[in-house]
């Protein structure tokens, strides 16, 4: 059901735990399938310096958290904002169709976190 | 990598045994005939086909002529509650449960579609269906009482023997999905007062794609199909013979076990599920006594199950859930909800089922690894660190 580099995440997922000095937080959910993420970022000179997840779900919700932390590390804030799911998705090599909908929401945790260091630090 | 296989999915499907292989290979090749033609190597197919319903009675305290073999459970549901509804013509009052397996459940619904009227009974927080409920929902138009034996999830046995001699005091049909008891348990469907049992040769180390259906004698309904006269027209088409002989096999085999596998089962059963109530925040699922010999059903709070079962996979141990993430739905199992059970804690649910096979070391290996899973898992949660 799932391609080897989505195991490997699974299994090996990078960027884990709480980012206690974190410029921005963001939190996303399934509220049906009951799936949660919590994305921290540190800022500095508008790039993602560094990120971490925090994640309840399934394999899917897990490979595809940590594999976005992957993706934005180093990133400027406007390019990490144009990153889809679809993105993740695509960079872990593809998910199962019902995973697409209900388990792939890391970017939304990303966006809510840039826009809560942007609200925090008055760039709204 | 992993070096053992623990296959601990026993509720989904079992290995064939070597004995039920060997019992059915000669009618691929040397015995082809058809059990329909009048000719030697068809006569000799039907001879043996007869021995296997034999087989299949006796092991289920029915007559042979009371068994129709099928091609599984569902198919079994569907001729029994399809069947009955049939002979209705027009309409009428089933009753069955909350908890049932999508092969009744979703029969029910369709025929709901199709103007009857159905009940779905409530459970308690153990998964139990309560004879007094029954009762009170009976009315003058119920022909058929749909409950099954024990569930598929969350192994909870059913008081049947109840269920059914109260519809047989009111006059109403009664049916039961038994796949998951048959071969476990004892049936003595003849002490009984059932009227339709199905069950399914690959929960008791049979092959796939056959099953049974018992019909107690006297009872009519209409058939779904129309063709040959195979199965007395309830089931028409030619036999699955090496099915048939398959599922005679397996089933003589898996009852005449019984006594023993029982008792070793439920004592694996009991330890595995004391061992994972050690790891904090688990909650068993189901009955703590009153289940199937195999089953264990728990929740890991914090975390999903169907990551978990990955986990577990990892490590060689196949195990199941009831977590919307592997049911393929987004919902999580209609079974633990019925149970009353929060959402959040039916989203960790996973299923051990054990079966021929399964050892205390498979427990040991079981219980040494899920701790470390779980406490993996519980690290990445946010809902775990903000408990």
């Amino acid at each position: 059901m799932y391609n080897e580099k989505v195991i490997d995440h699974f299994n090996h997922p990078r960027n884990v735990g709480e980012l206690s000095d974190a410029d921005g937080i963001g939190e996303t959910g399934s509220f049906k399938c009951g799936d949660t993420m919590k994305l921290y970022i540190k800022v500095k000179d508008d790039r993602i310096e560094d990120v971490s997840f925090q994640t309840y779900g399934c394999g899917a919700a897990i490979a595809s958290s940590s594999m976005l932390t992957e993706m934005v590390k180093g990133k400027k804030l406007d390019e990490a904002m144009q990153i889809t799911n679809q993105d993740v998705a695509d960079q872990l090599g593809g998910l199962p169709p019902l995973k697409l909908h209900c388990s792939n929401l890391a970017a939304d945790a990303l966006h809510n976190a840039i826009e809560d260091y942007r609200r925090k630090h008055d760039q709204v | 990598m992993q070096s053992r296989l623990v296959y601990m999915d026993h509720g989904a499907t079992t290995p064939v045994r070597k004995e039920v292989v060997d019992s059915m290979l000669p009618f691929f090749h040397d015995q082809y005939g058809n059990p329909s033609s009048l000719h030697a190597p068809g006569r000799k197919v039907r001879q043996a086909l007869d021995e296997a319903r034999e087989t299949t009675a006796r092991a289920l305290g029915a007559d042979p002529e009371e068994i129709y073999f099928t091609s599984g459970g569902t198919e079994s549901n569907n001729i029994a509650l399809r069947g009955a509804a049939k002979k209705q013509k027009g309409g009428g009052h089933i009753i069955t449960s909350s908890i049932e397996h999508h092969a009744v459940l979703d029969v029910c619904r369709d025929l709901e579609n199709e103007g009857f009227k159905v009940t779905y009974l409530p459970v308690d927080h153990y998964g139990c269906i309560e004879p007094e409920m029954v009762k009170e929902a009976i009315n003058k138009d119920t022909f058929i009482i749909s409950i099954m034996a024990a569930n598929n999830e969350i192994g909870t046995l059913q008081p049947i023997s109840e269920i059914a001699l109260l519809a047989r005091e009111h006059g109403i049909l009664f049916h039961t999905d038994a796949v998951q008891v048959v071969g476990q348990l004892p049936v003595d469907l003849h002490s009984s007062n059932i009227d339709f049992l199905s069950l399914s040769a690959h929960k008791f180390n049979g092959p796939k794609g056959i099953g049974a259906l018992f019909m107690r004698k006297g009872v009519e309904i209409n058939s779904l199909y129309r063709g040959g006269s195979q199965e007395r027209k309830l089931r028409p088409g030619t036999e699955n013979v090496p099915g048939i002989i398959g599922l005679g096999r397996a089933l003589e085999l898996a009852v005449s076990d019984i006594p023993h596998k029982k008792k070793r089962l439920e004592s694996l059963r009991d330890s595995l599920i004391a061992g994972l109530l050690q790891i904090d925040d688990v909650v068993l699922n189901g009955h703590p006594r009153q289940r199937l010999p195999g089953n264990i059903n728990v929740s890991f709070k914090y975390i999903e199950g169907e990551s978990v079962l990955l986990g577990l996979d990892m490590e060689g141990i196949a195990a199941s859930s009831g977590s919307a993430c592997s049911s393929g739905s987004l919902e999580p199992s209609h079974v633990l909800s019925a149970t009353g059970l929060d959402h959040s804690i039916a989203h960790g649910s996973v299923r051990f089922s054990l079966g021929w096979g399964n050892c205390k070391e498979d427990v040991d290996f079981v219980l040494q690894k899920a701790p470390l899973i779980v406490e993996r898992l519980r690290n990445i949660s946010p809902t775990y660190h903000s408990r």
